[in-house]
């Protein structure tokens, strides 16, 4: 059998991380014991981002700029327990923002924390009668206010590209275990987990089924335990890792860092999340454990190639972690997870109803960003028309296609304010001068007061740009946000 | 060029409600009371009206749309009323539809009217307007006040105006304005401010504080138009005729090409141009008497006065702090309070500034009346600066 794994992978951890002290201290009166636990902080999305957010954020950081990448795709797969869309393919949408060939075949996986080990091994299948797959997995999980979730949890989203090469890990050897062990659950149109006894999913679950699906997955790569180098396995039970990891004679050096203190758990993003931090710090030769638990558990080898340090994702987990701003507020972060309902004064009445019609005749301008450059003068038009807009000699049916997603660009002019509802207060918006033409009038987001001036540096992100409510509808597009420090500058 | 509509057309008479809060004023209401003044000025009866021009841009607030609601507010005879919609430059719309009709010998006598009722969508500001399908699904949902503001960001940067500085120029627009307003008895606004206050007030949109937005009222205003003969014929003896009538609307160019550098509003000065030409006009400074220009903000006005050649490019601030459009200074702006007193019933403001220079021309402006103004601007803007309607015109007494 010819070798498949992992040709490519990414991350995204959004830029707020709300303090767990916050969290705490706002819910002492009413939940005292979590005080004794709220350390560092947890990753949160801002109000316009949600798991196809997360997981569009999390490609573009795997598979780079350049076109030729993505244009060899032939599957996406988005796994997450919190796909905004029960009906309509949650996948569909990050491939129109990645702007991925038509032919490319994509399916939403749901329903279990290992939906994202599921679409692993369903990739894995996938590369070895040809053909590669990106893997997302990305979820924003809601909490009870005043729960140890709240504090557990973390939104992020991950991104592996697998294939049968060039290969920077190949895959040795997999398993699986399929248990109806129900730690915890929802019901379809429920948005809150409910879980059963701590010990009884620690002692019963994770150390009587975890230890088994390693131990056949170390067989089929022909591995002994004290091999592997690292050790990945997602849990919120502190230092069940290391117990885990002693149960099935792994070395106590190879646990990796589950990145609780930073991030908290990413639900079915943190074993792809935990998996391309091991990857960013894999040497040639390094032996890594994926792990995940869930309704059974399943477990993957793989073997770091000589090309491991050829590839670097856009940013990393080590360039989003360092690119984290602390929030404070208890609220926001409530408020943002639609559990507090903020005043939003008439003006936050509009109704945002949209036309899918309208959408899907212009759907390669709204969700990929793409402009139309007349052949002739290079004006960038956004959006695309059939006259330009040169002055004085204006020229038909001349625009080509212009992505402008992967471009930077310019603020020209800009303004913040405080009259319309707004889950961000003030709402920025200016207009942007993108590099090679182009110009739009755009959001702001991961803004705060006096980030944005007149020159400031941007560059684009695929985020939600209204809910509709009253239908239960959300539509997307991009919005610009300032150049911020790369991984490799902020290392 | 063409002919242009120097002297052609005439006002026969003119009406303007009381703006403000009108709580107990419907729009039919507001309408009647325009028309009434106009009708009495004029000094013709209803029958003698051979079309109407209707401006309103709100249809979710106000009378809704078509000529309709016009037509059975005013009673008119059956005769044909359109209605006029070009964002906040409708009411220049209506005015010059008007005049056109009546210069192209279409009717002898012509009606514009605009009304707007803002204060029944139970908010201060302007409701959202609706831009199709399209539009909401890729641009911001922006608010005037923070289309407006980019002109003061990038006028900022394009100029190397300190922040602080810009800030009291437009600061003074208001205080300036505020000031003509306290005089004028059918402004909503009619108290004096001062400096500080406007640079203390609270920000709406970086860097506009509340002072530097114009009030929100309800408001409507009237013309009667014809010829000039007819005028005479009708015993008029001082004629106000219109010099120029000219609208630039915006093609997308500001918008979306990389050329217009957002520090002034291109489609003003391309009517601006248009409307010197067409009255005449070399030296706008030297004879331009007045203006009544769109302040719907304070940059806006700011920034007008270089794009009406008014003030040189740059010299803006330099020249609103000497005082050059205060109600003494050599090119008094907003005599009337402007949309800054007056507030801004959308439809209707345009006829409103109108107004303003028709009384003055004719002497009729009582504790603000200027010394012998020959002509007088109006500059009326829909949009904002990035894309717009602007409509720029030009009145005078006939043979000036």
């Amino acid at each position: 059998m010819s070798s498949v794994g992992i040709t490519g992978y990414g991350a995204y951890i959004p830029r707020l991380r709300l303090s767990r002290k916050a969290v705490a201290q706002a819910n002492a009166w009413f939940a005292p014991q979590l005080l004794a636990r709220a350390r560092g902080s947890r990753a949160m999305a801002n109000w316009d981002e949600d798991s196809i957010t997360l997981a569009v954020a999390a490609a573009r950081d795997c598979l780079g700029t350049a076109d030729e990448d993505r244009a060899a795709l032939r599957s996406v797969l988005l796994a997450s327990g919190t796909l905004p869309f029960a009906a309509r393919l949650n996948a569909g949408v990050a491939c129109a923002a990645l702007r991925l060939p038509e032919s490319v075949r994509a399916a939403d996986l749901a329903g279990s924390q290992t939906a994202a080990p599921a679409g692993l091994a369903q990739a894995l299948a996938a590369a070895r009668s040809g053909g590669d797959t990106l893997l997302l997995a990305a979820d924003t999980r809601r909490t009870r206010a005043g729960s140890a979730q709240e504090l557990d949890y973390g939104d992020a989203a991950a991104a592996l590209r697998l294939g049968a090469g060039p290969l920077l890990a190949e895959c040795l050897g997999e398993a699986a275990i399929t248990a109806d062990f129900v730690d915890h659950f929802r019901l379809a149109g429920e948005d809150i987990d409910y879980h059963w006894e701590e010990r009884w999913v620690r002692d019963e679950g994770i150390a009587g089924l975890m230890p088994r699906v390693i131990a056949r997955a170390l067989e089929a790569a022909a591995l002994r335990p004290e091999q592997i180098d690292r050790f990945i396995f997602p849990s919120t039970f502190a230092r069940l890792d290391a117990q885990l990891a002693r149960q099935c004679g792994l070395r106590a050096e190879a646990v990796a860092d589950n990145l609780a203190d930073s991030v908290g758990d990413s639900g079915a993003a943190h074993g792809l999340l935990l998996l391309a931090a091991a990857l960013e710090q894999a040497q040639p030769g390094q032996l890594i454990l994926l792990a995940q638990f869930g309704n059974g558990g399943q477990a993957f080898v793989f073997r770091a190639t000589a090309r491991i340090n050829e590839f670097r994702p856009r940013r990393g987990v080590g360039g989003w972690l360092a690119r984290g701003v602390e929030e404070t507020h208890y609220t926001r972060f409530l408020a943002y997870k639609e559990q507090l309902a903020l005043e939003r004064g008439m003006r936050g009445e509009q109704d945002r109803k949209t036309a899918l019609t309208t959408y899907y005749r212009h759907r390669e301008a709204i969700a990929g960003l793409v402009a139309g450059r007349c052949r002739h003068t290079g004006e960038v038009h956004f959006p695309p028309s059939r006259i330009s807009y040169t002055q004085g000699a204006p020229a038909q049916d001349t625009q080509e296609p212009h992505p402008l997603a992967e471009r930077q660009a310019s603020v020209l002019s800009w303004s913040a304010e405080y009259l319309s509802f707004h889950l961000s207060p003030p709402h920025q918006y200016g207009q942007v001068d993108f590099d090679g033409g182009g110009r739009i009038l755009m959001d702001f987001t991961d803004v705060a007061p006096g980030d944005i001036a007149s020159g400031t540096r941007v560059e684009m992100v695929f985020r939600i740009k209204d809910n509709d409510e009253l239908r239960g509808f959300r539509r997307y597009f991009w919005k610009a946000t300032p150049v911020r420090g790369t991984a490799a500058a902020e290392a | 060029m063409s002919m242009g509509i120097r002297d052609k057309v005439a006002i026969l008479g003119m009406g303007c409600s009381r703006f403000g809060e009108r709580w107990d004023s419907s729009p039919e209401d507001l309408m009647v009371e325009a028309y009434n003044e106009a009708m009495a000025d004029a000094g013709i009866a209803p029958e003698q009206i051979g079309a109407a021009w209707f401006s309103t841009h709100m249809e979710d607030v106000g009378t809704g749309r078509g000529g309709i609601p016009m037509s059975v507010a005013l009673r008119l005879p059956n005769i044909a009323v359109t209605r006029i919609e070009n964002f906040c430059a409708g009411g220049s719309e209506a005015i010059r539809s008007a005049v056109y009709a009546v210069a192209a010998g279409a009717c002898d006598i012509a009606l514009a009217l605009g009304v707007e009722k803002l204060k029944d969508t139970g908010y201060g500001g302007l409701p959202m307007a609706a831009v199709g399908t399209y539009i909401p699904q890729w641009s911001p949902n922006a608010v005037a006040p923070a289309n407006f503001a980019q002109l003061a960001s990038a006028y900022r940067a394009r100029h190397r105006v300190d922040p602080a500085l810009l800030k009291r120029a437009i600061a003074h627009v208001s205080v300036k304005s505020h000031a003509n307003g306290a005089k004028n008895p059918k402004a909503h606004l009619r108290k004096e401010i001062t400096e500080e206050q406007c640079l203390k007030a609270p920000i709406i949109a970086e860097p506009l504080g509340l002072f530097d937005c114009c009030g929100v009222s309800d408001g409507a205003a009237a013309v009667i138009v014809t010829r000039p003969d007819i005028a005479r014929s009708l015993g008029r003896k001082d004629l106000v005729t219109f010099k120029a009538l000219q609208s630039a609307v915006s093609n997308g160019w500001e918008m979306q090409s990389s050329e217009w550098d957002g520090s002034y509003v291109h489609t003003a000065r391309v009517a601006a141009r248009k409307a010197y030409a067409e009255a005449g006009v070399s030296k706008p400074r030297q004879q331009i008497g007045m203006t009544e220009v769109h302040d719907c903000f304070s940059i806006t006005e700011l920034v007008t006065m270089e794009d009406l050649f008014l003030a040189e490019e740059g010299g803006a601030v330099r020249d609103v702090l000497d005082g050059v459009f205060d109600a003494e200074g050599q090119v008094p702006c907003q005599i009337d309070g402007g949309l800054k007193c007056f507030g801004h019933p959308v439809g209707a403001s345009g006829i409103r500034m109108l107004y303003e220079m028709y009384l003055q021309l004719l002497g009729r402006a009582g504790p603000r009346q200027l010394k012998q103004p020959k002509l007088g601007l109006i500059h009326n803007l829909g949009g904002q600066p990035a894309q717009n309607v602007c409509s720029v015109s030009i009145v005078g007494l006939e043979g000036a």
